[in-house]
Parts: structure tokens; sequence; C-alpha cells
């Protein structure tokens, strides 16, 4: 589904991504763990498709198709979706008003008749239960106002309407208290299927307790160091990412 | 024959036929005052940024008598909704015949009858009391040609629920036309009212509309007023809305500019009691190479009183935006509550603004503040928006109509409120809001 090779990124003259791999195949959940700066949310960003990051190297593709050629909304629209480290608060724009916007775009562009009005609350009451969000956070402004983990549910919440191919969750664990990790996390794994795939993206492993990876890959310096199944997240967790920048100090 | 020369020419003619009197003497003086001060220019610093003069150069036809259009064109500029009064300027001119109203409620006459009337007394003391503050050649000119203008009342103790609208229809189907239209509007003691200026053209020629409305609030009375432009780039417009809040009371002012040429409007509240209230809110959303220039003047002369100012610009294509608030707090106006904010978008290389909040404080216990922001749509959020799907089209026109409603949900009528609504999503083409 997703297939990203030799992949260079920098911000400014700064080089951030040094030559990433990485395949991920439909069914599939895959976790991205490394300490802090190693370029974890650099690459959530560049597949997103924000335009501060600079590829220089390398190709990525997404269904076949050149993933970094597309703007961000043909990139959403074809299934790819962005969990947000930071949601944005967005005032005067509605909650619902945006999400009909956006679930009728993806719509058009798969070929479907757009949702009327009352087919669309239908969804997103069934939807919004999913993530147990209450529906007065959907009639205010969009993020305006909510709190942590309220922002990271309705994350949750919009990627359940959009109903994507390959969901990335930048960090959606962080800052978030056990039961609303539990909430996000059911959440994760009820709207996982055969045909769509996972990109976690975290600092802890405790995220990886609720969704269980098939792949934990760590990245340090912008390149993937280790790839492994879900008892490398458990090694990282007992020593640290310091063995890890040690054994890459070794191979040097 | 350019404007200037057009005004030296009807004046006297003018002014024989409109007769003598109470305004009669008012037009004489102010006539000498035009010619003493002449047309302003952009050496006069409140003209900095606002070029009037090639305006007065062009050819203009100056009304004094109004043609009456086809039913069709007045009912095409009609907003149909429910309304307490319905009043018609056609080029400047207050037309009677076509103009409707509450009469349990209101008193709606021409100036030259209201000089004559019992109401004489309101015209004596408040008709043209603006000229203490708009010192400038244009202002001069508007009394100089008073006549036809317009006198409305709102009776004491009277609460309207619905608006009085006043409809200028500038028709430029035979020539470019300069146009006059006078007003003065008194809302008595305990009385409401929501007051709604439409400014609409018909045509193709340029209008020149040099418009004065005062308005008078007695004790205790609740005034909202609606200015809302939308004409065609042909039109031009200077216009001064004078508030004078003789009494404590309560107003709330919106001016709206979705489109025009050269426009300017004056805008002064007049504290002049103790514990009054006014709101001033502005939004002008441009294009083109449309000219918008937005002058307040808040006056507290008496002490605790409150006064908030916020106006918004989105500025697209060549156009430029003028913000100039002056805040007066004169020295008995102590606890003065005076805020003033101004906040723009510049959605374009080639559009510009500029803004210059002024204030002077006499008194020393006062609170004030001023603030200005110019700049572009924010790009974290323009990306958060097409990462869900929408494009930048799509997600522009959310951002801005999300920029624009802080000021929109200050129009209270309903039926204004859902016209405007329609008009700027036509405006920022937003489709699936």
């Amino acid at each position: 589904m997703l297939e990203i090779k030799n992949l260079h990124a920098q911000i400014e003259d700064k080089k951030i991504l040094n030559g990433i791999d990485l395949q991920i195949n439909a069914g599939e959940v895959h976790a991205i763990m490394g300490p802090n700066g190693s370029g974890k949310s650099t690459l959530a960003s560049v597949l997103a498709g924000r335009k501060d990051y600079e590829v220089t190297e390398g190709s990525v593709e997404f269904d076949g198709v050149d993933l970094l050629e597309m703007a961000p909304e043909e990139r959403a629209r074809e299934g790819l979706f962005l969990a947000f480290q930071y949601p944005i608060e967005i005032p005067g724009v509605s909650t619902t008003n945006f999400l009909k916007t956006a679930v009728n775009e993806v719509r058009k562009h798969r070929g479907l008749e757009s949702l009327d009005a009352v087919s669309f609350l239908k969804l997103m009451k069934e939807r919004m239960k999913l993530v147990k969000i209450d529906q007065s956070l959907t009639s205010r402004s969009l993020n305006e106002g909510f709190s942590g983990g309220e922002k990271k549910r309705n994350e949750i919440f919009q990627m359940a309407m959009l109903e994507p191919k390959l969901a990335i969750l930048d960090e959606t664990d962080s800052g978030l208290d056990i039961d609303a990790l539990r909430i996000v996390a059911d959440g994760v794994n009820t709207l996982k299927r055969k045909d769509n795939a996972v990109l976690l993206i975290t600092h802890y492993q405790r995220l990886l307790d609720y969704i269980i990876p098939d792949f934990v890959h760590v990245l340090y310096k912008g390149r993937i160091v280790k790839s492994g199944g879900k008892e490398l997240a458990l090694e990282l967790e007992e020593k640290g990412y310091d063995f890890i920048k040690q054994e890459v100090a070794e191979e040097v | 024959m350019s404007l200037i020369e057009t005004i030296q020419n009807k004046y006297n003619e003018f002014s024989a036929v409109a007769g003598n009197g109470l305004l009669g003497n008012m037009r004489a003086k102010a006539f000498e005052h035009y010619n003493k001060l002449g047309i302003p220019t952009s050496k006069n610093e409140e003209w900095k940024y606002t070029r009037i003069t090639p305006l007065t150069n062009k050819n203009f036809e100056l009304h004094t008598t109004a043609v009456l259009p086809s039913k069709e064109v007045l009912n095409d500029i009609r907003l149909q909704a429910e309304c307490a009064a319905e009043l018609f300027f056609i080029n400047g001119v207050f037309v009677k015949e076509i103009s409707s109203f509450d009469k349990d409620a209101l008193v709606v006459l021409s100036l030259n009858e209201a000089a004559e009337s019992e109401y004489k007394n309101y015209v004596q003391q408040h008709l043209n009391q603006s000229s203490k503050y708009m010192k400038d050649g244009l202002h001069a000119l508007n009394a100089a040609f008073v006549a036809n203008g317009l006198f409305v009342l709102v009776k004491k103790n009277k609460a309207l629920q619905k608006p009085v609208f006043i409809y200028h229809l500038t028709d430029t189907n035979n020539d470019n036309v300069f146009v006059q239209p006078r007003t003065l509007f008194v809302v008595e003691e305990n009385a409401q009212v929501q007051l709604i200026e439409l400014y609409k053209n018909n045509g193709l020629q340029e209008s020149f509309t040099n418009e004065v409305i005062e308005i008078v609030v007695q004790q205790n009375a609740r005034f909202e007023y609606y200015k809302v432009q939308d004409e065609n780039e042909n039109c031009h417009h200077v216009g001064t809305t004078h508030v004078q809040q003789v009494g404590k009371c309560f107003t709330h002012c919106v001016t709206i500019t979705l489109n025009g040429g050269t426009v300017r409007n004056n805008i002064n509240m007049i504290l002049e009691a103790p514990n009054n209230e006014g709101h001033l809110y502005g939004l002008y959303i441009i294009n083109g190479k449309t000219h918008v220039d937005n002058h307040s003047i808040v006056d507290n002369i008496e002490p605790n009183c409150f006064s908030n100012e916020f106006y918004k610009g989105i500025m697209d294509g060549n156009s430029t935006g003028v913000f100039n608030g002056k805040i007066f707090v004169r020295q008995d106006a102590q606890k003065t509550n005076a805020y003033q904010s101004n906040k723009n978008i510049l959605m374009s290389d080639t559009a510009s603004v500029n803004a210059k909040p002024q204030l002077e404080i006499f008194a020393d216990d006062v609170k004030c503040s001023h603030g200005c922001t110019v700049g572009q749509l924010d790009e974290d959020a323009l990306f958060y928006l097409r990462a869900r799907g929408l494009d930048e089209k799509q997600a522009k026109a959310f951002l801005l109509h999300a920029f624009a409603a802080d000021i929109l949900e200050q129009v209270k009528p309903e039926a204004l409120h859902t016209y405007l609504e329609k008009k700027i999503d036509e405006r920022l083409n937003v489709d699936a809001l």
C-alpha cells in the first residue's frame, strides 16, 4: 500500500530524514518509535504533504501512485489520513460543516454520491459513539477550547468519518490519560480492517499495549536503524533508547 | 463640464427654487463654507489615503429632483422582509410617494416639511450638528443642497419590532450622477429601532454619493444601525453617519462594504451624556480596484461611558483599505472604557491597508485600548483543512468565512443577516457551507 524508498527530507537547510525505507501492506499495523528529534513527526508531515519540508531524494508510492506529487487534499482523497500531534484550533469553523464538506469531497473522489444532511448526521452520530465524543463538541468551532484529550479524540472521530486506507497517528497518545488512551485505541482497533493499514508514531510503548503492532521500527537520526516485531517495543521500554544509540555508534 | 463647475452652476438655480427659511440659511452658510474649504485633497491629514479630487474633476450630473424608476427596479432592490418602514432615496432625493411607514410609531417628513412643522425644534437643534466634527468642503457641500432630505422620528416609548429600511438607489442609466442624500433621524425617549441603510445601483455609468445622516438618540433609547454597501465598482461614496447620544442610551452600528469604487465611510459616535454605551462594527470584503476608508470618531464627553469598536477587512486583488479610528476622552469623561480593534487579511500581494488608531485622552482615570493586525490566512489552519480533503479554495473560504463571522453575527435583523450571509458566501465562493 505504502512504499517509501530512500526518503531524504529537509527543512530549510537542516537535513532531517536521511534515507528511509519502509513498506506497509494492507491489513498491517506498523509502529515507528524513536527518541525526540529523530524525525518521526517530520516523516508524518512529509507523507501528509506539509510544504515546509523539502524532499531531496527518494520516492513514496501510495497504491502505486507517486504520493509526493500530490497536493495534501489529493492525498486525503486517495485515502491517507494524518491524525495531527497538535490539532489546530480554528475558531468560527463548525466541526459539522467542515466534516460534511470533507466527507463529501472524499466520497466524490471515490465515485460515491454526496451524503445529504440526514444521512450525514446519522453517520456522524454512529461514529461519535466509537470515540465517545459528545454531540456538543461537534456543534462547536473546530477544536476551539477543546482539552488535549478531546482534540485527540476528535482526530480519531474524523478518521472514523473519512475511512482512510492508511491512517498515520502522530503521537496521538501524548498527553492522554489512561481512560482517553483506551478510548482512542478502541476506536482505532474497531476501524481496523483487512484492506486498511495504520502507522503509529509514538515515543512510548504504552499505546502499543492497546493497539498491537505487527511491526515496530526504530527511527534514529532520520533513518530506520532497527525493525522487528512487537517485542522490540518492549525491549525499548526496558532498555531505553540508549541501547539503540550505542548499537548505531558501534556499527559506525 | 467638471463636477466642480456643475456645482457652481447649479447652486443659484437650486437655491432660488428651494426658498429661504431655516434650511435656506443653512444652505447659504454651508455653500460659503464649501467655497472656502474646497474639496479635500490628500494634503489634508484626514484625507491622506483617500483621493477624491480625480472624481470631482470628472463630469457628473447633479440631480435635485428624482425620476422614478420602474416598479421592477424598485422591487429588485428591496429585501422583501417585514419592516416598519420602507423609505426611498432616488438619486439622493427622498421620495415620499413611494415610501411607506408605520404611522403609529413613526413620523416621516421631508426635511423641508419638517423645518416648517411641529418638529421644527429638532431640525433647528440637530440638523448639521455633524459640521462641528466634519470640517471639510464635501460635508459642507451636502448641507449647501439640503432640501429634499428625510426626517424620521421614532416616537417616545415606541419599541419597533421590525426594522426601518432606507433604500438608496443611484440610477446611472443615462448619465454619471452626483447625489447627496440627507437624513435627520430622531429616536425619542424609551424608543427602540433598527435602521438599515442599503445602497444599490442601477445602470452602467458612474455615481458619486455624498451622504450625511445625523441620528439623535435620547434617554433610555436603543438604536441599531446597519449600513450596507453593495453597489458596483463604478459607484463612489462619501458618507457621514453622525450619532449623537444625548441621553443615557445604547447604540450599535455596523458598516458593511461588499463592493464599490472609492468609498469613504465616516462614522461619529458622540457620547454626550453620562453612562452612554455605544458599539461600532465594520466589515469590508473588497477586490479589484475598490478602495474603502473607514474613518471613525468616538467622542467621550461625559463620565462612565463605554464604547467598543471592532472592524475587520479582507482585501484581494488591487484593493486598498484604510482604517482610521480616533477616540477622544474629554477632561470630564472619567471612568471611560473605550476599546478599539482592527484586523485585516490581505489575500494578494497587491492589496494593501493603512491602519491608523488615534487616542486623545484628557482625563486621568480611563481604560482605553487599541490594536491592529494585518496578515495572511494561517498556513497551519489551511494545511489542517486540506489534509482532510478540502481543496485550497474551499479551505480558504472556510477560514475567511470564519474571519467575517465575528462581525456578521453583530447583524441582528434576521432578514439582513440571511441576505448578507448569502452575499458573503458568494463573494468567498462557498458552496458547501
